[in-house]
């Protein structure tokens, strides 16, 4: 996908919209505690808010049940609350941890109604992007001097298959308004909903190795400016997997049998689709060696 | 030979009148002023006015003057003209005549040789039986259609003279009334000859005809027989309500509710074309001529539905008819069962055809199954109740943490720091290697082990002292590496390498240009 165009305004001015994943059912589970996580998280944010006068930084927590804005650096109402226990943390982000607190227990309250076991833990990730894509397209309305925004996607928990419309929504949105999103994925599994999104709209993905060093990351890759992009090569993955995985086996492949009604895909020669019922004739190819003998499409990494 | 002779005693006048020499009689009405005066013109153009004492005496008068020229005219018409000695049908002769009428030519030659006596007429005629033959063939081939004038059409011819009304009823005309008027038909089959003779049927019908357009319709309504006349045609209505209660469903336009039109209103225009309004106490002898257009129209349309007319017979005629009507209408009924057979798609009820559910599958399965598929170990994958409440009581814990603690010191270890350098840059150049190559070697891999030594040995100690901001600390690392590089690489690679060490160069330009105009701005700024 070609590179986002720089829009109007001075060059590397940005507005930054962090949506960070706060699933617990996530962080009870990984290496990194999220208040490691959350240190590294707010050290990039006054880098990047240090980087120009004019940044502005926003934050929205991605929770189970909900989502809500944490941060806004444009408001002014920032600077006025002290940490009255006398805390380490910087005046700049005490408003944000105390907003994150509520939130966490609203989420939970909000979770507690929630009837369905079955659920695959995933955040809130459609929810959050279309708060974002708002935020963004009230600062697009706001006048013609704006800072560029751009998604910045921060996120653990695995993608939840029954956000697929809305963030494929939120996706093709971003992409018409020429919101770029960059997503970090530290999770274990791959997020194809993140690959998809950065690559739909020009942004950049990455999956960091190592955990702890999550801040040099951020910094190297995701504090880049959209202006600053058209000449810094930031590490973009070689191929998005867009593999699909066959619906008899479920094991990811790169060449096989395609329904024409339903678009479902099988590994093997079968006599009638299993999704939508459709017979199928007889199958050109002979036998499987003649389909190892194509040239098959490099894994990603 | 008629003697007039006044009332008065006294006078001695006589007039002989000769009943032939009469032309005509007028009469002054009973109603008008003027006194009953008799006005008799003969052919040679005079007339004598007589007076007389009051009105009944003068249509006594008139009566009998009637009576004594019509028998004068009977006598007068019994003298028959004497046919030709030559035995020919009438046929014939008709034959003939029509020839001669028909061909001009023939006419002259007819002329020329039989009227000057040079060829007697069978002479004539022998020598050209063929044509005879040909146009008697060609007669009897062709039907002859119905006569589009309507029977109300024909007009009596009124003799002034005798106060008669004359119609003239041929066989043709019989026919035509008995097409039109199916009540009149049935009729004649009722009274004659049970009732009347065909003569006295026909002098009433036309007597029904005649006062009904001289809108004398209240002295007919008493006698019954005019009455039969004078009513709308029943048959015909309920032969119209019939069609119109069988109109087929494959759309023939059979019939209508025009059809019915004997019961419709109108604008009145009357038979004989006055527009008069229609008289109330009459209104069931009423008939238009619109009824009656459109009756002989139809009749015509249709066509002589038996052949055989010439039968001089009435009766056999009325009969015929009557049994033609009913073969017809077995005829419609075989015509209305065929159509019921046939089925016609787009006027039958909405058939629900039974369907078949459409079963497509949850889509969940698919995106539940990818995850399944991914997922290495289900750890705690399924979310439970317990856990919920234990993850964010954990996650309360962490933030609470924070805020004590605020951010560690140092945030990131220097060598995870360098690491993740290390490990970026090498995912840069590898993603630019990328042509068809094994993305997994890099291209400083492919150069042999001592080059590569060699050149960031170069860069690192001959290339340490150039100015470059700490920002673009990397970048400059690689690009002079990439300069190292063109200087010390093999030939068969050196293409290559020029191309990449191009775009690089390309970058780096950009980069340091746009370093140094933002630096420039930046002094200018402060300054």
């Amino acid at each position: 996908m070609p590179s986002v165009v720089s829009k109007q305004y001075s060059d590397d001015v940005s507005l930054l919209v962090l949506l960070l994943d706060t699933n617990p059912l996530f962080w009870s589970t990984t290496s990194i505690t999220f208040s490691q996580f959350l240190s590294h998280v707010l050290a990039f944010l006054n880098a990047v808010l240090g980087l120009n006068q004019l940044n502005q930084v926003v934050v929205i927590a991605t929770g189970y049940s909900s989502c809500d804005y944490i941060y806004d650096s444009s408001l002014t109402s920032n600077h006025g609350n002290l940490e009255s226990n006398g805390t380490g943390m910087p005046a700049l982000f005490g408003s944000l941890l105390k907003k994150l607190e509520d939130f966490v227990t609203k989420d939970e309250e909000l979770s507690r109604e929630e009837v369905s076991e079955d659920r695959i833990p995933s955040c809130l990730l459609s929810g959050s992007l279309s708060m974002a894509l708002c935020y963004i397209q009230r600062v697009f309305r706001s006048g013609h001097l704006h800072p560029q925004p751009r998604i910045l996607c921060l996120q653990g928990s695995p993608d939840g298959p029954e956000q697929y419309v809305a963030v494929m929504n939120s996706i093709f949105s971003a992409q018409r308004l020429m919101v770029p999103i960059d997503s970090c994925y530290i999770g274990v599994q791959n997020s194809a909903f993140l690959q998809q999104a950065s690559y739909i709209t020009g942004g950049v993905h990455h999956t960091p190795k190592q955990l702890d060093g999550l801040f040099q990351y951020l910094t190297t890759i995701f504090a880049t400016d959209l202006h600053s992009r058209s000449f810094v090569q930031l590490p973009k993955p070689i191929g998005v997997d867009f593999r699909a995985s066959c619906f008899c086996h479920k094991k990811t492949i790169d060449m096989g049998y395609i329904c024409s009604v339903c678009l479902s895909i099988f590994c093997e020669h079968h006599k009638k689709c299993s999704t939508c019922g459709s017979v199928f004739g007889q199958s050109k190819l002979d036998d499987a060696s003649s389909v190892s003998d194509k040239k098959r499409k490099a894994p990603s990494t | 030979m008629l003697l007039f002779v006044p009332n008065d005693p006294k006078s001695d006048l006589k007039l002989k009148v000769q009943t032939h020499n009469i032309k005509s009689q007028k009469y002054t009405k009973q109603g008008s002023n003027k006194p009953p005066w008799l006005n008799l013109t003969n052919k040679q153009g005079r007339s004598h006015i007589f007076e007389f004492e009051n009105y009944p005496d003068m249509h006594a008068c008139r009566d009998f003057i009637t009576k004594a020229l019509a028998k004068c005219d009977e006598e007068s018409n019994k003298s028959v003209v004497s046919t030709p000695s030559e035995q020919l049908s009438m046929a014939e002769f008709e034959l003939r005549f029509k020839l001669l009428r028909e061909n001009s030519e023939l006419q002259k030659l007819h002329k020329q040789f039989v009227e000057s006596k040079v060829l007697t007429e069978d002479e004539f005629w022998s020598t050209r039986k063929k044509l005879l033959g040909k146009y008697s063939i060609r007669k009897s081939k062709q039907q002859m259609g119905l006569k589009s004038m309507m029977v109300s059409g024909i007009k009596p011819s009124s003799d002034g003279r005798t106060n008669r009304v004359t119609f003239t009823l041929t066989s043709e005309i019989i026919f035509q009334i008995f097409a039109e008027k199916p009540a009149v038909r049935q009729a004649f089959i009722d009274y004659v000859p049970k009732k009347m003779t065909e003569k006295d049927f026909w002098t009433k019908y036309f007597r029904a005809e005649y006062l009904y357009s001289t809108k004398n319709t209240a002295e007919a309504a008493e006698d019954e027989e005019l009455a039969v006349f004078l009513k709308p045609d029943e048959i015909l209505a309920r032969e119209a309500r019939q069609k119109m209660r069988r109109v087929d469903p494959t759309l023939d336009m059979d019939a209508d509710q025009g059809d019915d039109y004997t019961h419709l209103m109108d604008h009145g225009i009357q038979r004989d074309g006055t527009n008069d309004a229609v008289e109330p106490q009459n209104d069931q002898h009423r008939r238009s001529l619109l009824q009656d257009l459109n009756r002989h129209a139809a009749v015509v349309l249709e066509g002589r539905c038996i052949v055989d007319v010439e039968s001089e017979e009435t009766r056999i005629v009325a009969e015929a008819l009557t049994r033609a009507k009913q073969v017809s209408k077995a005829n419609q009924e075989r015509l209305e069962r065929m159509s019921r057979a046939a089925e016609m798609e787009d006027l039958q009820a909405p058939q629900n055809f039974p369907l078949a559910p459409l079963s497509i599958k949850d889509p969940r399965d698919y995106f539940e199954s990818q995850q399944g598929n991914v997922l290495s170990e289900p750890r705690g994958a399924r979310a439970s109740k317990r856990n919920v409440y234990e993850a964010y009581g954990l996650l309360k814990e962490s933030i609470l943490e924070i805020r004590m603690t605020g951010l560690s010191d140092p945030l990131v270890k220097p060598e995870v720091s360098f690491e993740v350098f290390s490990s970026l840059t090498r995912t840069i150049s590898t993603a630019k290697n990328i042509i068809g190559k094994n993305p997994r070697e890099s291209f400083l891999d492919r150069l042999p082990k001592s080059t590569k030594d060699e050149v960031i040995h170069d860069v690192i100690f001959n290339h340490a002292a150039t100015p470059s901001n700490p920002c673009s600390r990397n970048l400059t690392a690689y690009g002079l590496m990439c300069m190292a590089m063109k200087q010390s690489v093999q030939s068969d690679l050196r293409h290559q390498v020029s191309l990449l060490v191009r775009s690089m160069q390309q970058a780096l330009d950009a980069a340091f240009q746009h370093y140094e105009s933002d630096l420039q701005r930046r002094t200018a700024k402060i300054a």
